[in-house]
């Protein structure tokens, strides 16, 4: 999900980098460009332009962020969680997120950048992750809720992914979308059930939940393809595949249906149907909350942000011991 | 926080899905040696009984063909297209063979 970077970039700056480029180089861009015409895969050691690299880098960075962030909402209910039954999923689920965090990772990495390097530019602010994640879970349908709409997002965002012209990132976007259909699944079940054959306040809880995701949710797709600038360009390097607007359009259509089967309203009052374009029409996204959001002015921002540092920091005479333990093994397996 | 020194090193993840199938590489880790590295496999990459065996193998011991030569490396097999069965036209009653 979780992939506003090229989106960002703009505002944050730095995107650009632009320089000469030696005539060896110009043929190897013209060679790039021949292939990724073709609809060719590029591997992490095959040249790439710079900015090809970065654009990536910083993509697939705030990506695996995103993922690992994302376990801190959730993780929140694996206490509190209503059954064991409930319990067990929501766990996998978490272990899921970071499993995904750790195959995006890997796929960052073999651009030439470190672990270590990325952890310390989310850790200092440097790098984002989506900004549905600063937003809080205050009751267990949130978890439901967020299984259902959240990864619902994230899935029409990252199917196209898949078909990304950087291979490692294309064959992490594989394995990630063939275990988040199982995140939706859970969530939407979840939520059933309340509605199906829960109590009044139950119900209400869910509608509340509901309420509160929907229109984060729909800014997870980035802003309107008209204030999208470098989107002309990873549509042309073939790393972004859909525009932002037709994705968030086809999510809405999903998802109507969706909340009508499940018994709750959508918190759109201009939500409905257009017979002409044969689309949901919705009413207009708060754009100035969005970017309050990314740029660290969320609810949860400082909170997230503090338990990712306050682990990392906890964990280091854990990952120390680790590697000091096995250099003694191999020194003990030398001698 | 720079602790870029301490970092784990990188191990490669190989995993036969079951009997009878290649190992297929499927993605990298980092693990501080080589059991961690297998436990760590098997969480990260086989959470849905994707496996029945396992391979880990330190990325820096990995010896790879230069992506650079690619077309130099594997030409020589291009022009040899007797090497392939479809090269030999046969009569129809015995082209099954």
């Amino acid at each position: 999900m979780y992939t506003q970077a090229m989106d960002t970039m703009a505002r944050e700056g730095g995107g650009k980098l632009e320089r000469v480029l030696s005539a060896d180089e110009q043929a190897l861009q013209q060679r790039f460009d021949a292939r990724i015409d073709a609809g060719d895969f590029i591997e992490a050691k095959d040249w790439m332009p710079d900015n090809y690299r970065k654009t990536l880098l910083r993509q697939i960075s705030q990506h695996a962020h995103s993922e690992i962030v994302g376990m801190l909402p959730e993780g929140n209910w694996i206490s509190r969680a209503p059954t064991l039954k409930r319990k067990a999923i929501l766990l996998a689920k978490v272990q899921d997120e970071g499993g995904h965090g750790l195959y995006l990772y890997a796929a960052a990495e073999t651009l030439g950048t470190s672990r270590d390097q990325m952890i310390d530019a989310l850790h200092s602010g440097k790098a984002k992750y989506s900004s549905i994640f600063n937003y809080p879970t205050l009751s267990w349908a949130d978890i439901g809720t967020i299984g259902w709409l959240v990864d619902g997002a994230a899935i029409m965002n990252q199917v196209p992914i898949c078909r990304c012209s950087f291979a490692p990132y294309a064959r992490a976007m594989i394995r990630i979308c063939r275990e988040e259909s199982f995140h939706q699944r859970q969530g939407y079940d979840s939520l059933l059930v309340m509605m199906q054959k829960g109590t009044p306040e139950q119900k209400a809880m869910v509608q509340d939940a509901v309420n509160r995701w929907w229109w984060p949710c729909l800014m997870m797709f980035g802003p309107p393809d008209d204030q999208s600038p470098n989107s002309a360009q990873g549509m042309r390097w073939g790393i972004k595949r859909v525009s932002n607007d037709t994705l968030r359009q086809k999510f809405v259509d999903a998802t109507v249906q969706q909340a009508g089967v499940l018994g709750v309203t959508l918190p759109d009052p201009e939500l409905k149907w257009n017979e002409e374009r044969e689309h949901w029409d919705f009413g207009a996204i708060d754009w100035d909350e969005f970017w309050r959001v990314v740029g660290g002015e969320g609810p949860c921002n400082r909170e997230r942000l503090e338990k990712r540092v306050k682990a990392w920091e906890d964990g280091e005479w854990v990952r120390e011991a680790a590697l000091a333990h096995a250099n003694k093994q191999a020194m003990k397996e030398a001698a | 926080m720079n602790t870029t020194s301490h970092e784990w090193p990188l191990w490669e993840v190989f995993v036969r899905t079951k009997a009878g199938l290649d190992h297929k590489h499927c993605g990298s880790l980092h693990a501080a040696d080589p059991k961690m590295a297998v436990q760590m496999a098997r969480d990260v990459y086989t959470r849905r009984s994707e496996g029945s065996s396992v391979w880990v193998v330190r990325s820096d011991q990995i010896v790879a063909s230069d992506p650079g030569d690619k077309d130099m490396f594997f030409d020589p097999a291009e022009d040899k297209v007797y090497r392939h069965p479809t090269f030999y036209k046969l009569p129809d009653a015995v082209d099954h063979m």
